[in-house]
């Protein structure tokens, strides 16, 4: 394209403006009128002329210094990789030594000086999200399903263990192992329907599984408490030894039995251990079963369901062991959110839960478990830090999301790690 | 050929019918151990569609398709896909290669020793353990597949991502992937296609190779004449869904009806020996 000696600037300024025009089309009715009521039920219009202004000289600044700054970008050198990029690679290169990191980290967190009750708290719904997004993973990111309605087997694990610890009297590790088989049983029973269903038309029936699970234990009353939930469903003991000022008659409690002074926070930071090593675990089983035959079929299935066909795998057991070890964990995850919170009902599992946990796995990068930490950390803090700002925290949330697929559309630590390699043969000729 | 002839698979009868298209008409053919069989025919004669059929994609309209594994006859059209190629050992490669791209070429040939590795993991329990019993297990299955990665010279590309393979190699990593699995029958749906000539030779050695070692039967779509000419014990000609020749390469090339099928009504040339005749050579995009 041949350029007019005045050619960047102009091209940058008529650029700008024709941005600039557009917003104040769209300014003018949206920002420049506004009604009121004159009283009797009559409106009035106001203007905001200096409103109209302020929005266009904001979009011709921002769209002038927007392009600038590509062109400068654009005249460095090309192997300059973006910045997201190259965090991410660095990120990976030094993958090894940041998981030691972290899990140092998340190990003395509750230890640390400036650690408080609202930060071992965060931490314990971080690795809640963590949990769920790992557990999801499995089903996304490893077996290419998607699962809109992951948050039923985190509602199901929450209610089994309800239900358990109230009509029978089970207490949270007795009924952890039951939460885990019943939540894969469902797993099971969504996965059968949709057997035949990929893409778009799996994640819609998926959508709606969530729903059904939800408006179930809104309505069957009887069983569930309906809208009310259950409430008082029992706290985790350590090694049955129960976190309470005043154990019952004929036990002692914690505090008691190691000699300290009750504290509240002695459950909390319980309860950050607890859901800290299930995550672990989940981490663990995910990491070992990509490197045997069931998860290695997990992820042929997501790259070409006919060659599996044709290769004598049945994708209906893949399929299914994929819906159901999801589910499993996502169940786990429910009988902690139970016991964490002595108090479930209906709302905390919407449509909501399965989008944030699916953003999770999106944003951190399909199959890449740091990925998940790393996003499950963004996108439950930001709410927190949001505060101040709480009115445009949806806003700023979409926005990173947008902002985020637009330069990392593979998630933020997209990476494959092979399952095996070929160890080089001891008599071959040494090459790299 | 010396010896007598091991019938491996008889087609008998096969129609395919979709919607008043007539696919495959009423065809009846026998493939034999340690025998090349090629099926050849013009763009659209019903190729792709038997191979189709023989592996389970489609249900046959009509026919028996029955493969014989020892004493054992079994009727493949009755049989659930994935059982076609687990139980009786029939494997393929796609004319549209489909491989496993995300994943690494070694990757890609455990997965097709996936029956093999999951028995020996005990579903995953041994496995998960880390037991000897699984390990020894997948020990051998690399030790398969590193056979196979020399045999076809992908050996140095182990590690790589199938996906991003050059399309020759991405070719071959496919018939690789197909013999992990210990097949009686192999299916190749033109394996030379958008190979140069020095592949396509020695994709030609390889076959003839696999054929006298494994004892294995081949079942080879081609377009490309000299692969086909050179190599095949039997030549089944197909034209719009029938069967119109069947034989060895000397008399296919001497059949007045596959010369018609192939040039049309004027020309009566025979068809050009081994060498470049690349006749109605196209890669048209059907699925598998
Ligand atoms: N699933 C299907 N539905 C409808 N028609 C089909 C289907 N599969 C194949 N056909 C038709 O059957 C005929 C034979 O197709 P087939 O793919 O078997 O040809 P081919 O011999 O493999 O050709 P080519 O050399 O181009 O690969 C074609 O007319 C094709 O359009
Ligand atoms: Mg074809």
């Amino acid at each position: 394209m041949a350029v007019p000696p005045a050619g960047p600037w102009s091209g940058l300024v008529r650029d700008a403006l024709v941005a600039a025009l557009v917003a104040g089309l769209l300014a003018l009715p949206f920002v420049g009128l506004e009604t009121y009521d004159i009283g009797g039920g009559a409106l009035g219009i106001r203007t905001h002329f200096d409103r109209v202004a302020i929005a266009i000289a904001a979009v011709f600044a921002g769209r002038f210094l927007y392009r600038l700054l590509r062109q400068l970008y654009r005249e460095r050198p090309p192997s300059a990789a973006p910045p997201l990029a190259r965090i991410a690679a660095w990120g990976n290169r030094r993958a090894a030594a940041i998981t030691l990191v972290g899990l140092g980290f998340a190990l003395a967190l509750p230890f640390l000086p400036m650690s408080s009750r609202y930060l071992i708290d965060l931490g314990t719904t971080v690795l809640i999200y963590v949990m769920l997004g790992w557990g999801l993973n499995i089903v996304v990111g490893l077996a290419g399903l998607l699962d809109l309605g992951y948050v039923a087997f985190y509602a199901v694990g929450a209610y089994t263990f309800a239900l358990l610890a109230h009509n029978l009297g089970f207490t949270f590790w007795e009924a952890l192992p039951l939460t885990g088989l019943v939540a894969a049983s469902f797993g099971i029973i969504l996965g059968f329907p949709v057997l035949r269903l990929r893409g778009d038309y799996l994640a819609i029936v998926t959508l709606g599984f969530g729903e059904i699970i939800r408006i179930v234990l809104l309505n069957w009353s009887a069983m569930t408490g309906g809208p009310n939930g259950i409430s008082e469903i029992p706290r985790p003991t350590f090694f049955s030894l129960p976190f309470a000022r005043n154990a019952p008659e004929g036990t002692t409690s914690f505090a008691q039995f190691f000699g300290l002074d009750f504290s509240p926070d002695h459950r909390v930071i319980f309860l950050y251990y607890v859901i800290l090593a299930l995550a672990l675990v989940t981490n663990w089983f995910t990491l070992r079963i990509r490197r045997l035959p069931v998860g290695r079929a997990w992820e042929a299935l997501r790259e070409d369901e006919i060659a599996c066909r044709a290769l004598g795998i049945n994708p209906t057991n893949v399929k299914l062991s994929a819906f159901a070890i999801g589910a499993m964990f996502g169940g786990f995850a429910g009988a902690f959110f139970a016991t964490r919170q002595g108090f479930i009902s209906p709302e905390s599992f919407t449509f909501m839960e399965s989008a944030t946990i699916l953003a999770i796995v999106v944003l951190g990068g399909m199959g890449s478990q740091m990925g998940v930490v790393l996003a499950a950390i963004l996108l439950v803090t930001a709410p927190e830090f949001g505060r101040a700002f709480a009115e445009f925290r949806m806003l700023v949330f979409g926005a990173a999301m947008v902002a985020i697929m637009v330069w990392r559309p593979g998630g933020l630590l997209a990476r494959r790690e092979p399952s095996l390699h070929l160890e080089p043969r001891p008599t071959a000729a040494q090459s790299r | 050929m010396s010896g007598e002839r091991v019938p491996l698979l008889k087609i008998e009868h096969l129609t395919m019918r979709f919607d008043g298209l007539v696919a495959v008409d009423d065809l009846s053919f026998t493939a034999y151990r340690r025998e090349i069989t090629a099926i050849i025919g013009p763009n659209g004669a019903g190729k792709t569609t038997v191979f189709n059929c023989l592996t389970g994609f489609y249900k046959p309209s009509a026919g028996r398709l029955a493969m014989l594994a020892g004493d054992e006859t079994l009727l493949l059209e009755r049989m659930e896909g994935f059982r076609i190629a687990s139980d009786a050992g029939m494997a393929r490669t796609f004319q549209n290669v489909r491989l496993f791209a995300g994943m690494t070429v070694l990757e890609n040939l455990i997965v097709a020793q996936h029956n093999a590795l999951m028995a020996a993991s005990l579903f995953s329990i041994a496995g998960l353990l880390g037991l000897p019993r699984y390990r020894a297990a997948e020990r051998a299955a690399i030790e398969r597949a590193r056979h196979w990665l020399d045999r076809l010279g992908l050996i140095a590309r182990a590690d790589w991502v199938a996906g991003a393979l050059p399309y020759g190699d991405q070719r071959r990593l496919e018939i690789a992937r197909a013999l992990c699995t210990g097949p009686r029958l192999l299916c190749l749906d033109e394996p030379a296609a958008g190979l140069n000539p020095r592949e396509s030779a020695e994709l030609n050695t390889l076959l003839l190779g696999i054929r006298d070692d494994e004892g294995i039967g081949i079942l080879l779509i081609e377009h490309d004449m000299s692969v086909v000419m050179g190599i095949s014990d039997q030549i089944v000609v197909l034209d719009h869904g029938r069967k119109i020749a069947d034989g060895t390469a000397a008399e296919i090339r001497a059949d007045p009806k596959v010369i018609k099928a192939y040039l049309g009504e004027e020309e009566e040339a025979p068809l050009p020996a081994e060498t470049e005749a690349h006749i109605g050579f196209s890669r048209t995009g059907n699925t598998c």
